[in-house]
Protein backbone atom coordinates (compact mmCIF):
# COMPACT_ATOMS: atom_id res chain seq x y z
CA UNK A 1 0.00 0.00 0.00
CA UNK A 2 2.72 1.85 0.63
CA UNK A 3 4.77 1.32 -2.17
CA UNK A 4 1.55 2.55 -4.23
CA UNK A 5 1.24 5.43 -2.62
CA UNK A 6 4.99 6.74 -2.91
CA UNK A 7 4.49 5.80 -6.87
CA UNK A 8 1.00 7.71 -6.96
CA UNK A 9 3.03 10.69 -5.44
CA UNK A 10 5.88 10.75 -7.95
CA UNK A 11 3.38 10.54 -11.04
CA UNK A 12 1.71 13.12 -9.26
CA UNK A 13 4.50 15.60 -9.09
CA UNK A 14 5.82 14.47 -12.19
CA UNK A 15 2.29 15.33 -13.90
CA UNK A 16 2.41 19.05 -11.87
CA UNK A 17 5.71 19.51 -12.95
CA UNK A 18 5.04 18.56 -17.10
CA UNK A 19 2.00 21.06 -16.60
CA UNK A 20 4.21 24.04 -16.07
CA UNK A 21 7.18 23.51 -18.93
CA UNK A 22 4.78 22.07 -21.67
CA UNK A 23 5.04 24.82 -24.61
CA UNK A 24 1.47 23.45 -26.15
CA UNK A 25 -1.73 24.56 -23.95
CA UNK A 26 -3.59 20.75 -24.65
CA UNK A 27 -0.94 19.00 -23.96
CA UNK A 28 -0.66 21.08 -20.55
CA UNK A 29 -3.72 20.73 -19.69
CA UNK A 30 -4.13 16.77 -20.07
CA UNK A 31 -0.75 16.37 -17.84
CA UNK A 32 -2.89 18.84 -15.42
CA UNK A 33 -5.52 15.81 -15.41
CA UNK A 34 -3.34 13.35 -14.85
CA UNK A 35 -2.54 15.12 -11.71
CA UNK A 36 -5.66 15.42 -11.17
CA UNK A 37 -6.20 11.22 -11.20
CA UNK A 38 -3.31 10.33 -9.66
CA UNK A 39 -4.23 13.17 -7.40
CA UNK A 40 -7.82 11.42 -6.36
CA UNK A 41 -6.01 8.21 -6.30
CA UNK A 42 -3.86 9.44 -3.26
CA UNK A 43 -7.08 10.04 -1.72
CA UNK A 44 -8.55 6.86 -2.48
CA UNK A 45 -5.05 5.05 -0.95
CA UNK A 46 -5.52 7.47 2.09
CA UNK A 47 -9.19 5.81 2.45
CA UNK A 48 -11.57 8.79 1.63
CA UNK A 49 -12.81 6.88 -1.35
CA UNK A 50 -16.09 9.15 -1.51
CA UNK A 51 -13.69 12.33 -2.20
CA UNK A 52 -11.33 10.48 -4.12
CA UNK A 53 -14.29 9.51 -6.75
CA UNK A 54 -15.69 12.89 -6.20
CA UNK A 55 -12.23 14.62 -7.43
CA UNK A 56 -12.57 12.70 -10.82
CA UNK A 57 -16.34 13.45 -11.82
CA UNK A 58 -16.00 16.71 -10.92
CA UNK A 59 -12.76 18.15 -11.21
CA UNK A 60 -11.39 15.87 -14.09
CA UNK A 61 -14.30 14.67 -15.65
CA UNK A 62 -16.24 18.30 -15.96
CA UNK A 63 -13.80 21.20 -15.22
CA UNK A 64 -10.91 20.28 -17.33
CA UNK A 65 -13.56 19.58 -19.88
CA UNK A 66 -14.76 22.66 -19.81
CA UNK A 67 -11.08 24.17 -19.69
CA UNK A 68 -9.72 21.90 -23.05
CA UNK A 69 -13.20 23.19 -24.32
CA UNK A 70 -11.81 26.63 -24.33
CA UNK A 71 -8.91 26.41 -25.61
CA UNK A 72 -10.11 24.34 -28.13
CA UNK A 73 -12.34 26.89 -29.15
CA UNK A 74 -9.21 29.20 -29.21
CA UNK A 75 -7.70 27.24 -31.45
CA UNK A 76 -4.22 28.07 -30.40
CA UNK A 77 -1.94 26.65 -32.69
CA UNK A 78 1.96 26.69 -33.68
CA UNK A 79 2.20 30.51 -32.75
CA UNK A 80 1.07 30.60 -29.49
CA UNK A 81 3.75 27.39 -28.29
CA UNK A 82 6.31 29.81 -29.95
CA UNK A 83 5.50 32.29 -28.18
CA UNK A 84 4.99 30.56 -25.03
CA UNK A 85 9.09 29.06 -25.28
CA UNK A 86 9.80 32.72 -26.00
CA UNK A 87 8.46 33.88 -22.87
CA UNK A 88 10.08 30.79 -21.05
CA UNK A 89 13.66 31.41 -21.19
CA UNK A 90 15.89 30.00 -18.73
CA UNK A 91 15.98 33.47 -16.82
CA UNK A 92 12.25 33.53 -16.13
CA UNK A 93 12.63 30.71 -14.20
CA UNK A 94 15.31 32.38 -11.55
CA UNK A 95 12.56 34.31 -9.80
CA UNK A 96 9.81 31.55 -8.82
CA UNK A 97 12.26 29.09 -7.84
CA UNK A 98 14.05 30.98 -5.77
CA UNK A 99 10.41 32.00 -3.98
CA UNK A 100 9.83 27.99 -4.31
CA UNK A 101 12.77 27.43 -2.53
CA UNK A 102 12.29 29.36 0.39
CA UNK A 103 9.03 27.40 0.91
CA UNK A 104 10.48 23.95 0.25
CA UNK A 105 12.66 24.92 2.86
CA UNK A 106 10.11 25.70 5.23
CA UNK A 107 8.29 22.55 4.55
CA UNK A 108 11.14 20.76 5.33
CA UNK A 109 12.02 22.34 8.70
CA UNK A 110 8.51 22.19 9.85
CA UNK A 111 8.38 18.23 8.65
CA UNK A 112 11.70 18.00 10.92
CA UNK A 113 9.31 19.23 14.17
CA UNK A 114 6.65 17.11 13.44
CA UNK A 115 6.66 13.97 15.49
CA UNK A 116 6.47 11.83 12.67
CA UNK A 117 2.63 10.64 11.67
CA UNK A 118 2.33 7.90 9.40
CA UNK A 119 -1.04 7.99 7.29
CA UNK A 120 -3.84 5.84 8.76
CA UNK A 121 -5.69 3.89 6.31
CA UNK A 122 -9.12 3.86 7.56
CA UNK A 123 -11.93 4.02 5.16
CA UNK A 124 -14.34 7.08 5.19
CA UNK A 125 -17.59 5.97 4.34
CA UNK A 126 -19.78 8.21 1.94
CA UNK A 127 -22.65 8.55 4.78
CA UNK A 128 -19.81 10.10 7.58
CA UNK A 129 -19.09 12.47 4.94
CA UNK A 130 -22.24 13.93 4.38
CA UNK A 131 -23.04 13.87 8.48
CA UNK A 132 -20.24 16.40 8.72
CA UNK A 133 -21.20 18.28 5.76
CA UNK A 134 -24.86 18.74 6.91
CA UNK A 135 -24.04 19.25 10.63
CA UNK A 136 -20.90 20.58 11.75
CA UNK A 137 -20.25 22.63 8.33
CA UNK A 138 -24.11 23.90 7.17
CA UNK A 139 -22.40 27.19 7.00
CA UNK A 140 -19.82 26.34 4.20
CA UNK A 141 -22.23 24.14 2.85
CA UNK A 142 -24.75 27.40 2.48
CA UNK A 143 -22.09 30.01 1.88
CA UNK A 144 -20.48 27.58 -0.90
CA UNK A 145 -24.39 27.18 -2.39
CA UNK A 146 -24.94 31.39 -2.27
CA UNK A 147 -21.76 31.64 -3.87
CA UNK A 148 -22.70 29.38 -6.77
CA UNK A 149 -26.27 30.96 -6.78
CA UNK A 150 -24.64 33.90 -7.86
CA UNK A 151 -22.40 32.23 -9.92
CA UNK A 152 -25.82 31.29 -12.48
CA UNK A 153 -27.33 34.29 -11.99
CA UNK A 154 -24.43 36.62 -13.47
CA UNK A 155 -24.02 33.61 -16.16
CA UNK A 156 -27.71 33.62 -17.21
CA UNK A 157 -27.00 37.59 -17.43
CA UNK A 158 -24.72 37.50 -19.53
CA UNK A 159 -25.63 34.53 -21.64
CA UNK A 160 -28.86 36.26 -22.40
CA UNK A 161 -29.55 36.69 -26.09
CA UNK A 162 -30.12 40.36 -27.52
CA UNK A 163 -32.05 39.52 -30.56
CA UNK A 164 -31.50 42.05 -33.34
CA UNK A 165 -32.70 41.95 -36.81
CA UNK A 166 -31.27 42.20 -39.86
CA UNK A 167 -34.56 42.80 -41.81
CA UNK A 168 -35.62 46.46 -42.16
CA UNK A 169 -39.19 45.03 -42.01
CA UNK A 170 -38.58 43.22 -38.34
CA UNK A 171 -36.75 46.37 -36.74
CA UNK A 172 -39.39 48.00 -35.73
CA UNK A 173 -40.66 45.31 -33.52
CA UNK A 174 -40.85 45.37 -29.75
CA UNK A 175 -37.57 42.99 -28.56
CA UNK A 176 -38.88 39.29 -28.18
CA UNK A 177 -36.12 38.17 -25.58
CA UNK B 1 -10.28 -20.91 -4.98
CA UNK B 2 -7.60 -18.34 -3.40
CA UNK B 3 -8.58 -14.87 -4.08
CA UNK B 4 -5.70 -13.72 -6.91
CA UNK B 5 -6.52 -16.41 -9.29
CA UNK B 6 -10.05 -15.58 -8.78
CA UNK B 7 -9.31 -12.21 -9.73
CA UNK B 8 -7.76 -12.87 -12.37
CA UNK B 9 -10.36 -15.16 -13.72
CA UNK B 10 -12.95 -13.06 -13.68
CA UNK B 11 -11.11 -10.24 -15.27
CA UNK B 12 -10.06 -12.45 -18.16
CA UNK B 13 -13.82 -13.70 -18.46
CA UNK B 14 -15.25 -10.71 -18.65
CA UNK B 15 -12.88 -9.13 -20.88
CA UNK B 16 -13.39 -11.83 -23.34
CA UNK B 17 -16.92 -11.87 -22.79
CA UNK B 18 -17.59 -8.45 -23.65
CA UNK B 19 -15.33 -8.14 -26.68
CA UNK B 20 -16.84 -10.85 -28.10
CA UNK B 21 -20.58 -9.40 -27.25
CA UNK B 22 -19.38 -6.08 -28.57
CA UNK B 23 -18.81 -7.97 -31.65
CA UNK B 24 -21.45 -9.82 -32.49
CA UNK B 25 -23.52 -6.77 -31.60
CA UNK B 26 -22.56 -5.47 -35.37
CA UNK B 27 -23.88 -8.28 -36.54
CA UNK B 28 -27.18 -7.56 -34.27
CA UNK B 29 -27.19 -4.34 -35.05
CA UNK B 30 -27.97 -4.65 -39.00
CA UNK B 31 -29.72 -7.83 -38.69
CA UNK B 32 -32.48 -6.07 -36.75
CA UNK B 33 -32.35 -2.91 -38.06
CA UNK B 34 -32.80 -4.63 -41.37
CA UNK B 35 -35.96 -6.39 -40.46
CA UNK B 36 -37.46 -3.34 -38.86
CA UNK B 37 -37.02 -1.64 -42.53
CA UNK B 38 -38.03 -4.70 -44.48
CA UNK B 39 -34.53 -5.77 -45.85
CA UNK B 40 -32.80 -8.93 -45.60
CA UNK B 41 -29.57 -7.33 -44.18
CA UNK B 42 -26.32 -9.38 -44.08
CA UNK B 43 -26.88 -12.64 -44.75
CA UNK B 44 -24.38 -14.27 -46.95
CA UNK B 45 -21.42 -14.53 -45.02
CA UNK B 46 -21.97 -17.94 -42.87
CA UNK B 47 -25.19 -19.30 -41.38
CA UNK B 48 -27.74 -16.29 -40.70
CA UNK B 49 -25.07 -13.70 -42.17
CA UNK B 50 -22.87 -14.53 -38.89
CA UNK B 51 -19.24 -13.88 -40.24
CA UNK B 52 -19.93 -10.99 -41.27
CA UNK B 53 -18.43 -10.06 -37.80
CA UNK B 54 -15.18 -11.66 -38.79
CA UNK B 55 -14.92 -10.22 -42.34
CA UNK B 56 -15.66 -6.73 -40.68
CA UNK B 57 -12.78 -7.03 -37.75
CA UNK B 58 -10.42 -8.62 -40.68
CA UNK B 59 -11.36 -6.21 -42.84
CA UNK B 60 -10.36 -3.09 -40.30
CA UNK B 61 -6.78 -5.11 -39.21
CA UNK B 62 -5.97 -4.88 -42.79
CA UNK B 63 -7.06 -1.13 -43.64
CA UNK B 64 -4.21 1.41 -44.03
CA UNK B 65 -3.84 2.94 -40.67
CA UNK B 66 -3.25 6.56 -41.44
CA UNK B 67 -2.15 9.00 -39.40
CA UNK B 68 -2.65 12.84 -40.97
CA UNK B 69 0.54 14.53 -41.24
CA UNK B 70 -1.42 17.76 -39.54
CA UNK B 71 -2.13 15.82 -36.88
CA UNK B 72 -1.09 15.98 -32.92
CA UNK B 73 0.33 12.39 -33.24
CA UNK B 74 0.35 10.99 -29.91
CA UNK B 75 -2.69 12.60 -28.92
CA UNK B 76 -4.62 10.95 -31.87
CA UNK B 77 -3.14 7.74 -31.17
CA UNK B 78 -4.16 7.55 -27.65
CA UNK B 79 -7.89 8.74 -27.88
CA UNK B 80 -9.49 6.02 -29.13
CA UNK B 81 -7.87 3.99 -26.51
CA UNK B 82 -9.46 6.00 -23.92
CA UNK B 83 -13.28 5.30 -24.69
CA UNK B 84 -12.50 1.29 -24.88
CA UNK B 85 -10.14 1.59 -21.55
CA UNK B 86 -12.98 3.53 -19.47
CA UNK B 87 -15.83 1.70 -20.56
CA UNK B 88 -14.43 -1.54 -19.41
CA UNK B 89 -13.25 -0.20 -16.48
CA UNK B 90 -17.07 0.84 -15.61
CA UNK B 91 -17.62 -2.77 -16.03
CA UNK B 92 -15.66 -3.91 -13.06
CA UNK B 93 -18.66 -2.92 -10.39
CA UNK B 94 -20.60 -4.36 -12.31
CA UNK B 95 -22.50 -7.45 -10.38
CA UNK B 96 -23.35 -9.84 -13.00
CA UNK B 97 -24.81 -12.21 -10.93
CA UNK B 98 -24.25 -12.98 -6.72
CA UNK B 99 -20.03 -13.62 -6.35
CA UNK B 100 -19.43 -13.10 -10.17
CA UNK B 101 -18.21 -9.66 -10.24
CA UNK B 102 -14.82 -8.22 -10.37
CA UNK B 103 -15.09 -5.63 -7.12
CA UNK B 104 -17.65 -4.92 -5.03
CA UNK B 105 -16.58 -1.31 -4.27
CA UNK B 106 -18.53 0.66 -1.41
CA UNK B 107 -18.83 3.33 -3.81
CA UNK B 108 -19.92 1.38 -6.80
CA UNK B 109 -22.16 3.59 -8.15
CA UNK B 110 -19.84 6.44 -8.36
CA UNK B 111 -16.91 5.01 -9.77
CA UNK B 112 -19.42 4.52 -12.68
CA UNK B 113 -20.24 8.03 -13.35
CA UNK B 114 -16.78 9.08 -12.82
CA UNK B 115 -15.50 6.44 -15.72
CA UNK B 116 -18.14 7.90 -17.47
CA UNK B 117 -17.56 11.21 -17.18
CA UNK B 118 -13.50 10.38 -18.27
CA UNK B 119 -15.40 8.79 -21.46
CA UNK B 120 -16.05 12.71 -22.94
CA UNK B 121 -11.99 13.31 -23.40
CA UNK B 122 -12.11 10.26 -25.88
CA UNK B 123 -14.13 12.48 -28.22
CA UNK B 124 -12.89 15.69 -27.51
CA UNK B 125 -8.90 14.71 -28.11
CA UNK B 126 -9.98 12.74 -30.67
CA UNK B 127 -11.77 15.63 -32.33
CA UNK B 128 -9.09 18.24 -31.72
CA UNK B 129 -5.84 16.05 -32.44
CA UNK B 130 -7.74 15.35 -36.40
CA UNK B 131 -6.78 19.19 -36.30
CA UNK B 132 -9.85 18.99 -38.95
CA UNK B 133 -13.00 22.19 -39.13
CA UNK B 134 -15.54 18.83 -39.04
CA UNK B 135 -14.12 17.06 -36.33
CA UNK B 136 -13.56 19.54 -33.78
CA UNK B 137 -16.90 21.14 -34.83
CA UNK B 138 -18.40 17.12 -33.67
CA UNK B 139 -15.75 17.63 -30.65
CA UNK B 140 -17.50 20.90 -29.54
CA UNK B 141 -20.61 19.32 -29.78
CA UNK B 142 -19.60 16.33 -28.14
CA UNK B 143 -17.92 17.68 -24.93
CA UNK B 144 -21.45 20.12 -24.73
CA UNK B 145 -23.85 16.99 -24.99
CA UNK B 146 -21.93 14.74 -22.40
CA UNK B 147 -21.23 17.25 -19.54
CA UNK B 148 -24.45 18.17 -19.98
CA UNK B 149 -26.18 14.79 -19.80
CA UNK B 150 -23.80 13.53 -16.80
CA UNK B 151 -25.09 16.20 -14.74
CA UNK B 152 -28.84 14.57 -15.35
CA UNK B 153 -27.28 10.88 -15.45
CA UNK B 154 -25.98 11.58 -11.53
CA UNK B 155 -29.04 13.26 -10.37
CA UNK B 156 -31.55 10.71 -11.58
CA UNK B 157 -29.60 7.74 -9.87
CA UNK B 158 -29.82 9.48 -6.71
CA UNK B 159 -33.20 8.30 -6.08
CA UNK B 160 -31.91 4.76 -6.31
CA UNK B 161 -29.38 5.60 -3.54
CA UNK B 162 -31.80 7.22 -1.47
CA UNK B 163 -33.45 4.41 -1.50
CA UNK B 164 -32.00 1.46 -1.14
CA UNK B 165 -29.14 3.57 1.22
CA UNK B 166 -26.14 2.62 -0.28
CA UNK B 167 -23.76 3.46 -3.10
CA UNK B 168 -22.82 -0.37 -3.18
CA UNK B 169 -24.12 -1.78 -6.46
CA UNK B 170 -25.01 -5.44 -4.91
CA UNK B 171 -26.90 -3.64 -2.20
CA UNK B 172 -29.16 -1.56 -4.74
CA UNK B 173 -30.05 -5.02 -6.18
CA UNK B 174 -30.84 -6.62 -3.31
CA UNK B 175 -33.04 -3.79 -1.85
CA UNK B 176 -35.29 -4.75 -4.83
CA UNK B 177 -36.26 -7.98 -3.65
CA UNK B 178 -39.83 -6.58 -3.13
CA UNK B 179 -40.26 -4.46 -5.84
CA UNK B 180 -37.97 -2.77 -9.20
CA UNK B 181 -36.99 0.49 -8.62
CA UNK B 182 -38.29 1.04 -12.20
CA UNK B 183 -41.89 1.18 -10.07
CA UNK B 184 -40.50 3.43 -7.56
CA UNK B 185 -38.12 5.20 -9.67
CA UNK B 186 -39.88 5.78 -13.01
CA UNK B 187 -39.02 8.96 -13.97
CA UNK B 188 -35.08 8.49 -12.72
CA UNK B 189 -35.99 5.19 -15.00
CA UNK B 190 -36.75 7.63 -18.14
CA UNK B 191 -34.03 10.21 -17.34
CA UNK B 192 -31.13 7.73 -17.22
CA UNK B 193 -32.57 5.32 -19.94
CA UNK B 194 -32.49 9.42 -22.14
CA UNK B 195 -29.02 10.59 -20.67
CA UNK B 196 -27.82 7.08 -20.98
CA UNK B 197 -28.38 7.17 -24.79
CA UNK B 198 -27.14 10.90 -25.03
CA UNK B 199 -23.57 9.27 -23.10
CA UNK B 200 -23.15 7.05 -25.39
CA UNK B 201 -23.98 9.03 -28.12
CA UNK B 202 -26.20 6.50 -29.60
CA UNK B 203 -28.37 7.36 -33.37
CA UNK B 204 -30.93 9.97 -31.59
CA UNK B 205 -28.61 11.85 -30.05
CA UNK B 206 -25.26 10.87 -32.32
CA UNK B 207 -24.85 14.80 -32.56
CA UNK B 208 -20.95 14.69 -32.62
CA UNK B 209 -20.95 12.59 -35.61
CA UNK B 210 -23.58 13.59 -37.38
CA UNK B 211 -22.70 12.51 -40.65
CA UNK B 212 -25.30 14.55 -43.03
CA UNK B 213 -23.62 17.60 -41.86
CA UNK B 214 -20.25 17.13 -40.36
CA UNK B 215 -18.99 14.11 -42.34
CA UNK B 216 -18.61 11.77 -39.59
CA UNK B 217 -17.57 14.03 -36.93
CA UNK B 218 -15.16 14.09 -34.25
CA UNK B 219 -13.57 10.83 -36.07
CA UNK B 220 -13.33 11.47 -39.32
CA UNK B 221 -9.58 11.40 -40.01
CA UNK B 222 -9.53 8.14 -38.37
CA UNK B 223 -9.45 5.00 -40.41
CA UNK B 224 -8.08 0.91 -39.95
CA UNK B 225 -8.63 -0.41 -36.34
CA UNK B 226 -8.42 3.33 -34.46
CA UNK B 227 -11.45 3.81 -35.98
CA UNK B 228 -12.52 -0.06 -35.09
CA UNK B 229 -11.84 1.32 -31.10
CA UNK B 230 -14.23 4.24 -31.40
CA UNK B 231 -17.21 1.55 -32.92
CA UNK B 232 -16.41 -1.10 -30.33
CA UNK B 233 -16.16 1.42 -27.81
CA UNK B 234 -19.27 2.12 -29.04
CA UNK B 235 -21.54 -0.96 -28.51
CA UNK B 236 -19.30 -1.63 -25.23
CA UNK B 237 -21.12 1.56 -23.85
CA UNK B 238 -24.52 0.58 -25.16
CA UNK B 239 -23.97 -2.63 -23.23
CA UNK B 240 -22.85 -0.66 -19.87
CA UNK B 241 -25.77 1.40 -20.25
CA UNK B 242 -27.98 -1.48 -20.87
CA UNK B 243 -26.36 -3.57 -18.12
CA UNK B 244 -26.39 -0.55 -15.63
CA UNK B 245 -30.40 -0.08 -16.72
CA UNK B 246 -30.78 -3.71 -15.69
CA UNK B 247 -28.75 -3.42 -12.47
CA UNK B 248 -30.11 0.14 -10.59
CA UNK B 249 -33.57 -0.29 -12.12
CA UNK B 250 -34.52 -3.52 -13.20
CA UNK B 251 -33.74 -5.59 -10.13
CA UNK B 252 -30.28 -6.86 -11.95
CA UNK B 253 -29.71 -11.02 -11.35
CA UNK B 254 -33.03 -11.63 -9.37
CA UNK B 255 -35.55 -13.41 -10.89
CA UNK B 256 -37.64 -16.45 -10.20
CA UNK B 257 -36.56 -20.06 -11.92
CA UNK B 258 -34.01 -19.84 -14.46
CA UNK B 259 -30.34 -19.13 -12.87
CA UNK B 260 -29.38 -15.26 -11.75
CA UNK B 261 -26.84 -14.86 -15.05
CA UNK B 262 -29.61 -15.76 -17.48
CA UNK B 263 -31.54 -13.38 -16.13
CA UNK B 264 -28.71 -10.55 -16.38
CA UNK B 265 -28.39 -11.38 -19.78
CA UNK B 266 -32.01 -11.53 -21.15
CA UNK B 267 -32.81 -8.14 -19.22
CA UNK B 268 -29.55 -6.35 -20.80
CA UNK B 269 -29.74 -8.06 -23.97
CA UNK B 270 -33.77 -6.59 -24.21
CA UNK B 271 -32.57 -2.85 -23.36
CA UNK B 272 -29.73 -3.49 -26.00
CA UNK B 273 -32.50 -4.94 -28.52
CA UNK B 274 -34.38 -1.60 -27.39
CA UNK B 275 -31.34 0.96 -27.89
CA UNK B 276 -31.55 -0.60 -31.48
CA UNK B 277 -34.98 0.14 -31.83
CA UNK B 278 -34.29 3.59 -30.62
CA UNK B 279 -31.91 3.73 -33.47
CA UNK B 280 -34.14 2.70 -36.52
CA UNK B 281 -37.13 4.53 -35.15
CA UNK B 282 -36.25 8.47 -34.24
CA UNK B 283 -34.71 11.15 -36.03
CA UNK B 284 -31.70 13.07 -34.93
CA UNK B 285 -32.49 16.67 -33.09
CA UNK B 286 -30.90 19.99 -33.37
CA UNK B 287 -28.35 20.57 -31.90
CA UNK B 288 -29.29 23.55 -29.73
CA UNK B 289 -32.65 21.14 -29.09
CA UNK B 290 -31.00 18.79 -27.44
CA UNK B 291 -29.03 21.18 -25.19
CA UNK B 292 -32.52 22.95 -24.48
CA UNK B 293 -34.12 20.07 -23.94
CA UNK B 294 -31.65 18.76 -21.25
CA UNK B 295 -31.60 21.96 -19.50
CA UNK B 296 -34.98 23.08 -19.52
CA UNK B 297 -36.93 19.88 -19.26
CA UNK B 298 -34.49 17.00 -17.75
CA UNK B 299 -32.27 18.63 -15.18
CA UNK B 300 -36.13 20.28 -13.22
CA UNK B 301 -37.76 17.22 -13.88
CA UNK B 302 -34.55 15.19 -11.98
CA UNK B 303 -34.33 17.43 -9.34
CA UNK B 304 -38.22 17.14 -8.74
CA UNK B 305 -37.53 13.58 -8.63
CA UNK B 306 -35.16 13.73 -5.99
CA UNK B 307 -36.89 16.14 -4.02
CA UNK B 308 -40.00 13.85 -4.09
CA UNK B 309 -37.74 11.20 -3.20
CA UNK B 310 -36.17 12.65 -0.03
CA UNK B 311 -39.70 13.45 0.96
CA UNK B 312 -41.13 10.79 1.14
CA UNK B 313 -38.37 8.16 2.37
CA UNK B 314 -38.68 10.96 5.39
CA UNK B 315 -41.85 10.75 5.95
CA UNK B 316 -42.06 6.74 5.62
CA UNK B 317 -39.02 6.09 7.69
Amino acid sequence: MTTAWYITAAITLVSTLMVITRHYPVHALLYLNVSLISLALLFYLMGAHFAALLQIIIYAGAIMVLFIFVIMLLNLGQETATQEKRWLKPKVWIGPCLLALILLVQFTYSLSLSKGETYINNVVEPKAVALSLFQSYMIGVQLAALLLMAAVVGAAHIGRHKRTNVHRFLQHKPDES
Amino acid sequence: MTEPYHYLLMIVLVLFTLTSVAALLIWVERRLLALWQDRCGPNRAGPLGLFIVAADTLKLFFKEDWIPPFADKRIFVVAPAIVAATVLLSFVVVPFAPNLLIADLHIGLLFFLAMSSMGVYSIVLGGWASNNKYSLLGALRGAAQMISYEVFMGLSLMGVVMLSGSFRLTDIVLAQQDYWFIFTQPLGFIIFLIAGVAETHRLPFDIPEAESELVAGFHAEYSGMKFGMFFIGEYLGITLISAMLTTLFLGGWLGPVLPPILWFILKTSAFIVLFILLRASLPRPRYDQLLEYGWKILLPLSLINLLVTGAISLLTS
